[in-house]
C-alpha cells in the first residue's frame, strides 16, 4: 500500500478522535455544537479521500447533500440554546 | 450515478508511454493525494484547535479552517483523480454550497455564546455588542 495513504488514514483518524473527545467533554452545548460541525466536515473529507484514493464517484452526491443540509444542524441548536446554559 | 461512474473509468489510458517513465496519469494521482494529505493535516490543526483553546469563539476560529480550504483542497484532488469534466462540474456547486453556508453556522454560534457570556469577556480589546447587550433595542426603556 502506498505510505502516502496510510498517513493519510492515521491523521484523519486521530483529527475524528480528538473532535470525539471535544464533543464528549466539551464544557457548554455551543462547544459540542462547534466540535460537531468539525466532525461532520471531517466526514465529507473522508468520503472525498475515499473517492481519491478507491477512484469512485458514487459518494459526490452524499457530499452534496451533507454540505447543503450539515448547517441547519448547528444554527437550530445554536438558536434555540437556552439563555441560562452559562457555566459561571 | 452509473453515469458518473463510466465517465470515472474512462480514465485516459496512454499504451505508448506506460513502462517507459512515470505517465500523467500517475503523477496526478500523487498530486491529489498530496492534496488530500493537506486537507487531512488542516483537519487535524482543526481538532487541535478545539482541544487547546480556551472558550468558544476561539475554538471557532479554528474549526471554520477546514469547512473551507481543506474542502476546497479535497474537491480539487477528487476532480484531479477522476480527470472528467462533469465530476469537476459536480464538484463545484458542493464547495460553493459548503462556502456560502459555513459562515451561517459560525456566525449562529459565535453570537449565541456573546449571548450566553461563555466568552472571556477580558480578552476582549473592542466589544461593540456591549450597548445593545445593556439595553436591548425595542425593549420600551
Amino acid at each position: 500500500m502506498n505510505p502516502l495513504i496510510v498517513i493519510i488514514l492515521i491523521v484523519f483518524a486521530v483529527a475524528a478522535l480528538l473532535a470525539l473527545i471535544r464533543i464528549v467533554i466539551g464544557p457548554s452545548i455551543l462547544d459540542r455544537v462547534v466540535a460537531s460541525d468539525v466532525l461532520l466536515t471531517e466526514i465529507m473529507c473522508i468520503l472525498g479521500a475515499d473517492m481519491v484514493i478507491n477512484h469512485h464517484t458514487r459518494s459526490l452526491p452524499v457530499l452534496l447533500i451533507i454540505a447543503a443540509v450539515g448547517v441547519f444542524g448547528s444554527i437550530s441548536v445554536a438558536r434555540f440554546v437556552a439563555r441560562r446554559d452559562n457555566p459561571r | 450515478m452509473s453515469f458518473f461512474a463510466q465517465l470515472g473509468v474512462l480514465a485516459p489510458t496512454s499504451a505508448l508511454t506506460e513502462g517507459v517513465a512515470p505517465d500523467g496519469n500517475a503523477i496526478a494521482d500523487t498530486v491529489a493525494l498530496v492534496l488530500v494529505l493537506i486537507g487531512a493535516l488542516l483537519c487535524l490543526t482543526a481538532s487541535i484547535g478545539l482541544l487547546r483553546f480556551r472558550d468558544v469563539p476561539t475554538r471557532l476560529h479554528a474549526a471554520t479552517k477546514p469547512q473551507v480550504l481543506g474542502l476546497l483542497l479535497i474537491c480539487i484532488a477528487i476532480a484531479l483523480a477522476m480527470r472528467a469534466w462533469p465530476v469537476a462540474a459536480f464538484v463545484a456547486p458542493i464547495f460553493l454550497i459548503q462556502l456560502a453556508t459555513a459562515p451561517l453556522s459560525a456566525h449562529m454560534v459565535g453570537r449565541a455564546a456573546y449571548r450566553n457570556g461563555t466568552l472571556d469577556e477580558g480578552a476582549l480589546y473592542v466589544d461593540e455588542l456591549r450597548e445593545s447587550r445593556e439595553t436591548p433595542p425595542a425593549a420600551g426603556g
